[in-house]
C-alpha cells in the first residue's frame, strides 16, 4: 500500500517545492520573531482544527476496530462484557484446521484466479474493439458500466430469479432450441461456482473495460502511426505496442480484482445465503466470518477470522506489489523525483 | 466491493499514470470491417443490460405470465406491481432512509475530507507525510474485513439499529479515497492565487473557504458521486447494524422484500427495479464525471 502512496506523493511532489515558497510568503508582516512564533502557533491551531475531525474519525472507526479485532481474536468471547476467557492462539488454530475454512479459502483463491483469467483477456479484447472509431462510443461506455453501478443486492436478486430451475434462463434456452443445456445453475455444486464466476464477470467486466479504454487512450498515437508506416499489421501493433504499453493499467486492474475477490461477500450472500453457499460450494472467507462470527455469537472467533482475512489480503497485496507492480512504481517514482 | 474498487483505483492510477496526451480519434480499424465491431459491441451491450431489462420488464408482468413463460415479454402490460410499490410506505420509508444515509455520509466525507486534504496539500509541517500515509493505508482496510470489530464498536456506542451507526463508519471508510483524490487537486491550485489572497489580507483559512472550495469543485463532485453511490449500494454495514425494518435502507429492503414475497416474483421485480432506479439516474446524470474521472480527468 505504501507503494501506491509512493507514486501518489511522487506525482504531487512536483508542485510541492513551489508550494513551500507560497507558504513562506503567506504571513505578510513576517520579520519580527515574536510575530513569527505567533504565526506558527496559529498555523498549528489551524492544522489541528482542520485535520483533527477527520483523523479522529478515521482512527476511531477504521484503525481502532481493526486493532480491536487483533485483541478480541485471542479470546473466546460472546460479545457481552469484557472478554476474559483468554485462549491464546487457539482461535487461529481452530480456523486454520477447520475444513470449512479450508474450503472457503480454496473458493476465494479460485474466484481470484478465475476472475483474472476470465475478465482480463476479455476486457482487453473488448477495449481494443471499442477503442476503434465507431459511432455512439459514449453511449456504449454508459451501457457497459450499468452492471457495475447497480448494487450487489439488486444484481443478486435479479440473477437468482433468472437462474432458478424454472426461471428465465432455462426458459430462454428451451426457446432457442438449446433445451439440453438447461441446468440447475444455483444449487448444483459442480456448476454453482461457474455460475458465480459468470455473474461476477458480468458485474465487474464493464469496470475493467473502462479502465483498459482509459489506458489505451493514454498511449500516444504517434507510436501506432510509426508502426503502420513500418508496415506492421494490426495484430502486430496490438501485440508489440499496445499490450506492453497497456501493462501498467492491466497490472493495476489485476491488483484491484485480486483484493476485491478475496473480500467477496455481497453477491454470494444474497444469491446463496449463509447455508446454501456451503453446500453449493460458493462460500467465501467473508461468508464464513459472518456465519461463524456474528451469526454464531462467537465474536472472539469472528474477530480472529477478520484478522486472518486481513493478513491474507495484506500478504497477497505485498507480494503482488513487490513482484508485479514494482516496475511501474519504480518508473513512477523516478519520474516524480528526477 | 463496488465502490471501494472504483475509489481505490483512483488512488493508484491518478499518480502512476502520466497525464499524457489523450485523443479521442483513433486509427480506423485496419483489417476488421466495422460491421463486426458493431456486432460485438451490440452483443456485449446486450449481455450487459439484458438482466436489467429482465428486472424492469418483469415488474410489468403478472405472476402467471412469469410462470407460464419466464423469459417472455409483458403481455398485457400490467402497472399494478409498480403502482403498489410506489403507494407503499415501506418502499418510501426505506427510500428515505437510503437518501438520508447517503446524503449525510456524502456531506460528512466531503467536509472532513476537504479539510484534511487542504492541510496535507497546502501546509508544511513534520507529520504531513505520516498523515497522508495513514489515510493511504486505510485503503487496505475495506469494510468487509473490519466489519465484525466495527459492529462491536458501534454496539458499545449504542448505535445499533440507528442510522447514525451506518453513517459514521461510512464517513470514516470514505475518507481515504477522498483524501487521495482531493490532495492532488488542492496541490494543483496555483500558488499565485494563494499569494494574491495573502496580499489582500486574507488568512489561510479565509483562502480555504473563499478560494479552495470553489476551485476544487470538480474533485469534490467526483468524490461526492462516488460516496453517494457507494453509500446507496452499501449492503454489508447496514446488514450488521440495522435490525428493524423501519430503519432498513433499500439494499436491505430489497433483500427482505424478496424473501418475504418469494412467491410473488412480479412484485419483487417491481420493487427491485424501483430500488435501482435512483442510482442509475444519478449515474447517467453524472456519467461524464465518473467515467471522465476514471479516464484521467482527475490529475494532480
Amino acid at each position: 500500500m505504501s507503494d501506491t502512496l509512493g507514486t501518489e506523493t511522487a506525482f504531487g511532489r512536483q508542485s510541492q517545492g513551489t508550494s513551500r515558497v507560497g507558504g513562506a510568503a503567506t504571513p505578510p508582516t513576517a520579520p519580527r520573531a515574536a510575530s513569527r512564533r505567533r504565526g506558527r502557533a496559529k498555523m498549528r491551531l489551524e492544522i489541528a482544527l482542520l485535520s483533527g475531525p477527520a483523523i479522529l474519525m478515521f482512527l476511531a472507526f477504521v484503525i481502532f476496530p481493526v486493532a480491536l479485532a487483533a485483541y478480541y481474536g485471542f479470546y473466546r468471547w460472546h460479545g457481552y462484557g469484557a472478554p476474559s476467557d483468554w485462549v491464546g492462539l487457539n482461535n487461529y488454530r481452530l480456523i486454520l484446521t477447520d475444513p470449512a475454512f479450508q474450503q472457503v479459502l480454496k473458493h476465494s483463491f479460485m474466484i481470484m484466479g478465475l476472475s483474472l483469467v476470465i475478465q482480463g483477456p476479455l476486457a482487453i479484447l473488448l477495449a481494443l474493439l471499442l477503442n476503434q472509431k465507431i459511432r455512439g462510443r459514449s453511449v456504449i461506455r454508459i451501457l457497459i458500466f450499468v452492471p457495475y453501478i447497480i448494487s450487489e443486492v439488486i444484481v443478486g436478486t435479479g440473477w437468482s430469479l433468472m437462474l432458478q430451475g424454472d426461471g428465465a434462463m432455462n426458459d430462454l434456452l428451451r426457446h432457442i432450441g438449446l433445451g439440453s443445456l438447461q441446468a440447475d445453475w444455483l444449487s448444483n455444486p459442480k456448476l454453482a461456482i461457474w455460475t458465480l464466476m459468470a455473474i461476477i464477470s458480468w458485474k465487474y467486466i464493464g469496470f475493467a473495460v473502462i479502465l483498459m479504454l482509459a489506458g489505451l487512450q493514454s498511449i500516444p498515437e504517434e507510436l501506432f502511426e510509426a508502426a503502420q508506416i513500418d508496415g506492421a499489421s494490426y495484430w502486430q501493433i496490438q501485440r508489440r505496442i499496445t499490450l506492453p504499453l497497456l501493462g501498467p493499467t492491466i497490472r493495476i486492474w489485476a491488483f484491484l480484482s485480486i483484493i476485491g475477490s478475496l473480500q467477496l461477500f455481497d453477491l454470494v450472500y444474497i444469491i446463496w445465503g449463509q447455508y446454501v453457499s456451503g453446500t453449493a460450494g460458493t462460500s467465501t472467507m467473508a461468508i464464513y466470518m459472518l456465519a461463524q462470527g456474528r451469526n454464531a455469537g462467537n465474536y472472539g472467533y469472528g474477530s480472529a477470522i477478520a484478522v486472518v482475512m486481513f493478513l491474507i489480503s495484506l500478504v497477497v497485496a505485498l507480494i503482488y506489489q513487490r513482484f508485479v507492480l514494482r516496475r511501474d512504481l519504480r518508473g513512477a517514482v523516478t519520474e516524480g523525483t528526477v | 466491493m463496488s465502490a471501494t474498487t472504483a475509489r481505490s483505483w483512483f488512488s493508484s492510477t491518478t499518480g502512476s499514470r502520466r497525464p499524457g496526451s489523450r485523443r479521442d480519434s483513433r486509427d480506423a480499424p485496419q483489417k476488421w470491417g466495422s460491421p463486426f465491431t458493431y456486432f460485438v459491441a451490440l452483443l456485449f451491450i446486450g449481455v450487459c443490460i439484458a438482466p436489467v431489462i429482465y428486472i424492469v420488464l418483469g415488474g410489468f408482468r403478472t405472476n402467471s405470465q412469469i410462470t407460464k413463460s419466464p423469459a417472455g415479454l409483458p403481455h398485457p402490460w400490467i402497472t399494478a406491481n409498480y403502482i403498489n410499490v410506489l403507494k407503499s410506505n415501506r418502499f418510501w420509508g426505506e427510500f428515505a432512509n437510503s437518501v438520508l444515509v447517503a446524503l449525510a455520509s456524502t456531506v460528512g466525507i466531503v467536509v472532513l475530507g476537504l479539510m484534511v486534504s487542504f492541510v496535507i496539500a497546502r501546509y508544511d509541517f513534520k507529520l504531513k507525510g505520516a498523515m497522508y500515509s495513514l489515510f493511504a493505508a486505510g485503503l487496505m482496510f475495506p469494510m468487509v474485513i473490519a466489519i465484525t470489530p466495527l459492529y462491536i464498536v458501534i454496539k458499545d456506542l449504542g448505535l445499533i439499529d440507528n442510522l447514525l451507526g451506518v453513517i459514521v463508519p461510512q464517513i470514516a471508510f470514505g475518507l481515504p479515497t477522498t483524501v487521495i483524490i482531493l490532495v492532488p487537486f488542492l496541490r494543483a491550485i496555483p500558488n499565485e492565487i494563494e499569494e494574491a489572497a495573502a496580499i489582500d489580507g486574507t488568512s489561510r483559512l479565509g483562502f480555504f473557504v473563499r478560494m479552495v472550495i470553489p476551485l476544487s469543485l470538480p474533485g469534490v463532485v467526483t468524490v461526492s458521486i462516488l460516496s453517494f453511490i457507494g453509500s446507496w449500494n452499501n449492503y454489508v454495514l447496514p446488514l450488521y447494524i440495522l435490525n428493524s425494518q423501519a430503519n432498513f435502507t433499500l439494499p436491505l429492503g430489497v433483500q427482505a422484500f424478496s424473501s418475504q414475497y418469494s412467491t410473488d416474483t412480479a412484485k419483487v421485480l417491481a420493487f427491485t427495479s424501483l430500488a435501482m432506479l435512483p442510482a442509475l439516474v444519478f449515474f447517467s446524470i453524472f456519467e461524464k464525471r465518473i467515467v471522465g474521472g476514471l479516464t484521467g480527468a482527475v490529475k494532480g
